[in-house]
């Protein structure tokens, strides 16, 4: 299991709440070659991200390879408060995963 | 004897109350959380054939979608990219990247909270146009824009 991964922000501006996650993982994709062994690095990316606001699912994304290493992801939903809760979780293809939770400014 | 029967009952109810009420809470989603990854669109290896696995028919072009992304990206590995739509409904933006080896790159579900909005960085193998997918309301719409690549983001 992951840890601490992941960096949060979640800002309330004019009723609507934006959300910045950042990610700290390898998005390895699969077709990158080693250049000492000239093997293969087998694909290691996170597939999905999931966001909760006070336990509701708001978000969710599907990854590929394609994401940059150390992803980042930005979106905006309405409703939220200052102090409610901002839950951001992620589970790559080798399963592992990791969650973090923050609070809206 | 009886008693020791309802001991054990007692028991097994509460381990399944902790156990759903982990799947509740998110602890123990992994193998639901990848079964709603869209594997085959992922595995698409042709722009047409990506986008018609996505589901939600063949988009028309629309000018409600504006893709922000540089007119040349000197790194190809970290391209960022904005997504926003004045479309309402939005329920999955999905993010192409047409001369990728996979031309998905990226794929949001978006509940009725959310805006039309996202923005990510992805990878570019070399210069090509971004797609940018919007479904709502059982309807499909897209956007392109052109971005060139100088050093390419996918080992090259």
């Amino acid at each position: 299991m992951a840890k601490n991964s992941i960096k949060i922000k979640a800002k309330n501006k004019g009723g609507k709440t934006e959300v910045k996650a950042l990610v700290k993982h390898v998005m390895e994709t699969g077709l990158r070659k080693d250049k000492k062994t000239g093997e293969k690095i087998p694909a290691h990316f996170i597939k999905e991200v999931k966001c909760e606001h006070n336990g509701n699912l708001v978000f969710t994304a599907n990854w590929g390879v394609a994401v940059s290493k150390n992803p980042y992801l930005s979106f905006k939903f309405t409703g939220g408060n200052a102090g409610d809760e901002i839950k951001v979780s992620w589970v790559d293809n080798k399963g592992d995963s990791d969650s973090r939770s923050t609070k809206i400014k | 004897m009886v008693s020791m029967k309802r001991r054990s009952f007692l028991k097994g109810t509460l381990a399944t109350g902790a156990l759903s009420v982990a799947v509740g809470t998110g602890l123990l989603k992994p193998s639901e959380v990848l079964a709603a990854w869209p594997e085959s669109a992922f595995a698409e290896k042709s722009l047409d054939g990506a986008v018609s696995a996505l589901g939600g028919g063949a988009p028309s072009d629309s000018g409600d979608i504006k893709i922000k992304a540089p007119d040349i990206a000197e790194n190809g590995a970290v391209v960022p990219i904005t997504v926003s739509t004045s479309i309402s409904g939005v329920e999955k933006i999905s993010v192409l990247v047409e001369q990728n080896p996979q031309p998905l790159a990226a794929s949001f579900d978006l509940t009725s909270a959310c805006d039309g909005f996202i923005s990510t960085r992805i990878k570019m193998g070399k210069t090509s146009d971004i797609i940018a997918v919007v479904q709502a309301g059982g309807k499909s719409f897209s956007t392109r824009k052109t971005v060139k690549v100088t050093i390419g983001g996918c080992g090259g």
